[in-house]
């Protein structure tokens, strides 16, 4: 046998949609992590609810590697629809563990197979009709367990943590776990390399969250009390989280009363007109969609960058255009967003690259708008929103709310009552607002998404009009130097790296292979636009950047060259990833490899 | 020299808003004036008042009245998103929003369905001209099957009547009047702004410029010539002592959330306007014989409104702070633990 290879292997699981397998695979992922082994799962599943194929791919590096990988070292292959052509995915020298009825026949031979009878273990040991097939699976968590040494406490801790809410469910779980594990004892001897052994000082102080469990809690700690949402993949799971947090925390302990109102509103245009109907009356509110949603919400988005209105929206990425492929990760909405509606309307988008910053910016974004009264863009995609990631714990907001600029009556008596809705007192592009119920006979205006002078009343002249839209930029121009600056993880290199959002885990990954192979690349991770003057200066301390993101324009490649001085242009190449799968750090590494082979 | 003043210490001057940029002779612009008198003798508080539009004529008319308080003239059609989410943040506003027949029937009939089916506390007022105005007289989804532009052409279209479909929605007020009759007008303003729920009052408003010739069915010689009230509509508010001194079977008296009364005196056929088919029926055989009912087709005093179903405090949401919307640092260290 050759020599183990430890703690270092990709599992995936080729299953059917809708038959239990996610609960199997995430008592896999847990019982590992348990273990002390970083994990990093990704589900690749179909826009279906019963009866299609569907994988689950479990990552387990020593270094915590949180990109999807390519090579798979243990195939669990468990749907005979998909099982050549998954058994075509395993790296010389894996491990295929199949239903026994699988015919490896004429198959390959550079693999160590594990032929289980699932099917007929499933008839004979689980009792319950109703829950056979969906306890089905757990017998291969049991096989994977035996084959890779995963300890049976493990595997409690496992069942354990998710049947949290149903501990009734525990035992049966078990029982079906403990069928897989006995087989593998009772028939096979181990003839693979792979095993798992606990270890430490990796884990410790770290989490499993969804982004969208994170922007969840985000939205809930930044205060939002007015939430409308239209159900789409793979959004839906962010306000769903939002609605099971709000019904244990945003209940009013002494009258029962909810201190938050969600609704499902009839489509994204309302959805997002609820959000900034509460936003304009002073609640801090959100609507969360994906991209079909956002094509719909493109007129009211305009509507709150005119009128000045704040609201926070969540697109969380899938591939388009159109319907696209409503299950799979994309990064293709940022140039579409960021510009969102007719006109010239530029927003504020947030780009969180981690679950961590999902909960961050989520959080923050309820501050920038209030504070700059303008739509927050938080833009996550299927991958960090939908899949467990390893984080460290969240930290609690030491800050209070920034409510922004809004006079209160006693603010208007200060005054006199002497205030323009739109006028720039600050110089800083950000007007006053109130309230609708301030009660002062000055306090009300007139907001409209129809051309407007200081007063909120409506104009058509020419030098009203051109202020306005100048003072917006003002104002945009004040948001651009407090919003997360990049961050920048450089050593002196002349080849420089840009990714945004969900790529960061593939980047990591990508640079230190790239260290190993004695070519160090630094880095500049965007985590908001418009783009910090950082971008800039970075590029000019490069001779070449990449900028590596998953859509097929080079959308970001696109919006960095517009922010560059002439000169600095041509510095900037594009890597693009863009098939719906997450990026792995191979699609980084190879093309600029190639490229930096050949310098142009 | 003292003004005369509402019951908050008002005068009427405080209700009016910017000068109109409509027609002479609008309808909308009679509307408006409804809209004063109601709110003035209402005592609305204007700070409390949230005058909500979307696009179109009508859309434009909040500015024109109550200048003090505060407005939203929002996108085509969505005028009911934004009353939904502004009266969420704020259950102590009055929603007041305003509409058009294009706005309505057209491009927001989605919206205006689905505010009703959540029975989402706030007037909603159509000004209904059959046309739109703004873009030159085209024919809007209101209009009457076979009535004709100002150049000939013929609708040949089935009209979308709002208030039959807010019916057949289960609405909990409906009403419909005329911009030219200020005394039923006035009182289902009032009675629609008592009323704890949605309310629709569809206000047939004649396009003087593109819908008041021969051949409209919205215009005023064609309502003041078919228009056919089904009762003598007045409104007693809670601050006020009720009077009645009808003979008796006479009226019909319906007493609001807020301790309002609305006042029904039969015309002709006695017409129950808490029986949703009867008012369907009432609206049926008008469209059948050809005229205009107007009047309180419909009312449901029990049905709960949205932020009560909702279950959402009295007090604003808007005003609740850190202490109350954040988990505290021991539910929040609990709370992550669990993602272990």
């Amino acid at each position: 046998m050759t020599e183990p290879i430890v703690n270092d292997l990709t599992i995936q699981a080729a299953t059917v949609n809708g038959s239990g397998s996610q609960t199997a695979n995430l008592v896999l992922t847990r019982a590992i992590f348990h273990m002390g082994i970083p994990v990093a799962p990704k589900n690749v599943f179909p826009s279906n609810i019963e009866g299609l194929p569907t994988w689950y791919q479990l990552r387990i590096t020593p270094e915590g590697h949180m990109a999807r990988s390519d090579k798979v070292d243990v195939l669990v292959a468990f749907n005979v629809a998909t099982w050549r052509q998954d058994l075509t995915t395993v790296r010389g020298g894996g491990v295929v563990i199949h239903e026994e009825a699988f015919s490896t026949a004429e198959a390959r031979t550079d693999v160590t197979y594990y032929a289980v009878p699932f099917s007929k273990l499933a008839k004979a040991k689980i009792q319950s009709d109703t829950l056979r097939k969906q306890l089905a699976n757990m017998i291969y968590v049991g096989v994977v367990a035996g084959v890779l040494g995963i300890p049976w406490e493990a595997l409690e801790h496992g069942v354990r943590r998710q049947f949290l809410a149903k501990p009734k469910a525990v035992p049966i779980n078990l029982d079906a776990i403990k069928v897989g594990y006995d087989y593998w004892q009772d028939n096979f001897s181990k003839h693979d390399p792979y095993r798992l052994e606990a270890m430490t000082g990796r884990v410790e102080g770290k989490v499993l969250v969804e982004g969208n469990q994170a922007a969840a809690l985000g939205a809930l700690m930044g205060g939002a009390s007015v939430v409308a949402w239209y159900p789409i993949t793979p959004s839906s799971s962010l306000c769903e989280y939002f609605i099971a947090y709000s019904d244990r925390f945003r209940v009013d302990p002494k009258t029962g009363e909810k201190l938050v109102s969600v609704v499902q509103a009839e489509d994204e245009l309302a959805a997002v007109g609820m959000a900034i109907g509460a936003g304009w009356a002073g609640a801090r509110a959100f609507t969360s969609t994906s991209g079909p949603g956002i094509s719909l919400m493109a007129e009211f988005s305009g509507l709150a960058y005119y009128a000045e209105v704040p609201v926070v929206i969540f697109d969380i990425q899938r591939i388009g255009p159109s319907t696209g492929l409503p299950t799979r990760t994309s990064q293709a909405d940022i140039g579409f967003v960021y510009t969102l509606s007719h006109g010239d309307t530029k927003h504020i988008v947030l780009l969180p690259g981690t679950v961590e910053e999902c909960y961050e910016f989520a959080r923050d974004a309820f501050d920038y708008a209030d504070r700059f009264q303008t739509p927050i863009f938080v833009l996550s995609d299927l991958d960090l929103g939908m899949n467990l990631w390893m984080t460290p714990e969240f930290k609690y907001p030491e800050k209070p709310f920034d409510r922004g600029k809004v006079l209160s009556k006693d603010d208007l008596e200060k005054v006199a009552g002497e205030w323009a809705r739109y006028r720039d007192v600050d110089k800083d592009g950000v007007t006053y607002r109130t309230l609708p119920g301030t009660d002062h006979p000055a306090a009300g205006y007139f907001t409209r998404g129809s051309g407007h002078d200081e007063n909120a009343r409506y104009t058509e002249g020419a030098d009203a009009y051109a202020n306005n839209m100048d003072r917006l930029v003002r104002k945009l121009e004040t948001a651009r130097h407090a919003l997360p600056a990049p961050v920048i993880d450089e050593a002196g290199s002349s080849v420089g790296l840009i990714a945004f959002g969900s790529t960061h885990a593939a980047v990591v990954e990508a640079r230190e292979t790239l260290v190993s192979a004695g070519k160090a690349i630094d880095y500049l991770r965007v985590r908001a636009l418009p783009l910090s003057d950082d971008v800039a200066a970075f590029v000019e301390r490069h001779e070449r950047v990449y900028v590596a993101e998953q859509n097929r324009d080079g959308q970001l490649f696109d919006i960095v060259r517009l922010a560059l001085p002439p000169a600095l242009v041509d510095r900037v190449r594009s890597i693009r990833h863009y098939n719906g799968q997450p990026i792995p750090a191979a699609a980084i590494i190879e093309p600029l490899m190639d490229r930096e082979a050949v310098p142009a | 020299m003292s003004a005369t003043v509402n019951h908050v210490g008002l005068p009427r001057d405080a209700y009016k808003g910017a000068a109109t940029t409509l027609c002479a002779g609008c309808g909308h612009n009679s509307i408006t004036n409804h809209m004063i008198k109601a709110l003035y003798e209402l005592g609305v508080e204007p700070h409390l008042l949230a005058k909500m539009s979307g696009i179109g004529c009508s859309s434009k008319t909040p500015a024109y009245f109550v200048e003090t308080a505060h407005g939203f003239n929002g996108v085509h059609g969505r005028m009911p998103a934004l009353t939904t989410g502004a009266h969420l943040a704020n259950r102590q506003l009055i929603m007041l929003g305003v509409s058009g027949d294009g706005d309505t029937a057209s491009i927001g009939l989605g919206q205006f369905m689905h505010l009703i089916r959540r029975n989402v506390d706030c007037t909603y007022i159509i000004e209904d001209n059959g046309t739109y105005g703004l873009t030159k007289g085209q024919f809007s989804a209101t209009a009457d099957l076979g009535s004709m532009q100002k150049k000939g052409a013929v609708n040949t279209f089935q009209p979308i009547d709002p208030c039959a479909v807010a019916l057949a929605l289960g609405c909990s007020f409906v009403a419909r009047s005329f911009s030219g009759d200020g005394k039923q007008v006035v009182p289902l303003i009032k009675a629609a702004i008592a009323h704890r729920g949605t309310a629709i009052l569809d206000i047939v408003s004649p396009c003087v410029t593109f819908n008041d010739h021969d051949g409209s069915t919205k215009s005023y010689s064609w309502v003041k010539d078919h228009e056919e009230s089904i009762a003598d509509v007045s409104f007693i508010p809670f601050f006020e002592e009720v009077h009645v001194d009808y003979e008796p079977g006479t009226v019909r008296d319906v007493l609001l959330h807020d301790g309002s009364h609305i006042v029904l005196k039969k015309l002709g056929e006695d017409h129950d306007p808490t029986n949703r088919q009867a008012a369907i029926r009432v609206i049926e055989e008008a469209r059948a014989e050809g005229h205009l009912v107007t009047g309180l087709l419909y009312v449901d005093t029990a049905m709960a409104d949205f932020a009560s179903t909702e279950e959402i405090p009295q007090r604003p949401l808007k005003d609740l702070g850190e202490d109350e919307l954040r988990l505290s640092r021991e539910q929040f260290a609990q709370f992550m633990s669990e993602f272990a």
